[in-house]
């Protein structure tokens, strides 16, 4: 250490020397009306690209090939939210189990369940996709009767599998946070397990279990776009034709994208922001 | 070493269970090839994620009030849209609007091609999570710790660097833990501009050889692997930076 003087004061003298500090400004939010006026800038600097295009046959510029396609579209992105739906659904059903199985007495249900719910939480979901798309048959035939299994059937049962997986995570981690002294004054009160479980411990365990599964269904539905890479006329598949119906012309893919991300975000965000909010609420020190 | 060749081949033969990338030298120089593609794009997009979400987070912290509401921007927009969509926009909306040249052939060359679209707009996706997480592992800091290092007379510049970020770091290692096997699991995204991954080399290996089954397997044990390596580093170096006195 050299003995050079310091030149200010000490910094443990700051708080007191200094005016007190100003609060810190309010963090900038962002509305879904951003959003929007994001899409529109896109589409307005989209608009001036069609100038430079060689004007053959005067290709509709950028914005009326949206308000023309964009019934078809948002149709598509429909089919999107119905497949997020029914794969949380089916996958929340599935993974209660799941959860309650990696809590179980058994050693080996905890061990099965413990490696399903690896298996499929590790594996990336479009791997998952594929699974179920290639190895389930397009229709099964139970007692004689023939069940087709549309190709969207397939894919939410292939988001349905990633889903159990984190829902049980979800389920194994609220009930781990339940205190301990619940278990055993429900014991002492002669509850059974089974009660214990399902009348005092996953009752608490629901409002803590929330924020968790909304997080989780926002990331379903930006994953169903997926399905388009198997070949589910969903939204993304729909934005493809569309571009190619209209020519291919290579300055429409920036709108048309952009459209797409514009629905997703204008869907998740409010989930992503009533997350935070229960988040905070429900917070558990 | 020819006998495991020979095994899986009699494999075949004896029971139908082909799984020719481990007797086929050409499938199996495919599946290498995807394999290296696809820890190309792991390792380049997580250095790059980490470093731009270091960046964002320093920039949220700091005293202009117009970056940090473009970093919060990006922040938000990232986090709310589909990956998948995002590559597409990436890759077809700018790539095509971007300049391009053209090779000896005559064909259009553009300035990024498909693999660097991959990793930007991937590392772009994952450096919007880093960036909530480093923030709130510096939020997580303890004023008063950083009230004592300023007592023992450090600058806050030097607070920051020998205090604040190594705690920062410590404390938000478990997120950015999760966020990285994600974006490691997200790299498959990659097969839907072509890029030849681990998984465009299965699917390409299976339409050839008619062995969806075996070579799905062999898929979900690689992706089984690779998470499984990325856990076991990132807990090792969880436990080593365990702060005495946290946690259980």
């Amino acid at each position: 250490m050299s003995g050079e003087p310091r030149p200010r004061a000490l910094p443990v003298l700051l708080p007191v020397l200094l005016p007190p500090r100003p609060p810190a400004p309010p963090r900038l939010r962002l509305r879904p009306h951003h959003g929007v006026a994001l899409g529109l800038a896109m589409l307005l600097a989209a608009q001036a690209a069609p100038a430079q295009a060689p004007s053959g046959a005067a290709p509709l510029p950028a914005l009326d090939v949206l308000i023309k396609w964009a019934p078809l579209l948002l149709t598509g992105f429909a089919f999107n939210i119905a497949i997020s739906l029914l794969a949380m659904l089916l996958g929340t059903a599935a993974g209660l189990w799941l959860g309650l199985a990696l809590l179980a007495e058994t050693r080996a249900l905890r061990g099965v369940a413990w490696l399903a719910t690896q298996v499929f939480r590790n594996a990336p979901w479009l791997v998952l996709l594929f699974f179920v798309m290639f190895l389930v048959p397009f229709q099964v035939t139970v007692f004689g009767l023939r069940i087709p299994l549309p190709d969207w059937v397939k894919a939410t049962g292939g988001f349905a599998l990633p889903v159990m997986a984190n829902v049980a995570e979800i389920v194994r981690g609220a009930v781990r946070s339940i205190p301990t002294t619940q278990w055993e004054a429900a014991e002492a009160l002669a509850f059974t397990r089974r009660q214990t479980m399902w009348r005092i411990i996953l009752p608490q365990c629901l409002k803590r279990m929330l924020p968790p599964w909304m997080n989780l269904y926002a990331l379903v539905a930006m994953a169903t776009v997926q399905a388009s890479i198997v070949g589910v006329s969903e939204m993304l598949t729909l934005t493809a034709q569309v571009h190619a119906a209209e020519g291919g012309r290579p300055e429409l893919f920036a709108p048309l994208y952009g459209f797409a991300l514009i629905c997703f975000f204008l869907y998740c965000y409010p989930i992503d922001r009533w997350t935070a909010r229960l988040e905070r609420r429900f917070h558990v020190a | 070493m020819s006998g495991i060749p020979d095994w899986f081949q009699r494999l075949y033969d004896t029971t139908g269970f082909n799984l020719t990338v481990f007797y086929d030298p050409y499938d199996w120089g495919r599946y290498v090839a995807g394999l290296r593609m696809t820890l190309l794009l792991s390792v380049s997009t997580i250095l790059i994620s980490l470093v731009l979400g270091a960046l964002g987070a320093l920039l949220q912290g700091g005293p202009s009030r117009l970056l940090r509401g473009l970093v919060h921007g990006f922040v938000v927009v990232f986090r709310n849209t589909p990956p998948l969509v995002q590559i597409f926009f990436f890759y077809f909306g700018l790539g095509t609007l971007l300049p391009a040249t053209q090779t000896a052939s005559g064909l259009r060359e553009p300035l990024l091609s498909n693999v660097q679209w991959a990793i930007v707009s991937l590392s772009l996706f994952a450096a919007a999570f880093n960036v909530e997480i480093f923030r709130s592992g510096i939020e997580a800091v303890p004023r008063t710790t950083v009230e004592a290092a300023e007592a023992l007379g450090y600058t806050r510049a030097k607070a920051y660097l020998h205090v604040v970020l190594p705690l920062a770091l410590r404390i938000c290692l478990p997120a950015l833990n999760n966020n990285l096997i994600n974006l490691l699991k997200t790299t498959t995204l990659a097969y839907a501009i072509a890029v030849p991954e681990t998984l465009y080399a299965v699917k390409q290996i299976w339409s050839e050889s008619q062995n969806v089954l075996e070579m799905m397997l062999v898929l979900l044990a690689t992706y089984g692997i690779l998470v499984g390596i990325l856990v076991w580093l990132m807990h090792r170096w969880e436990r080593a930076l365990r702060i005495p006195g946290y946690g259980r």
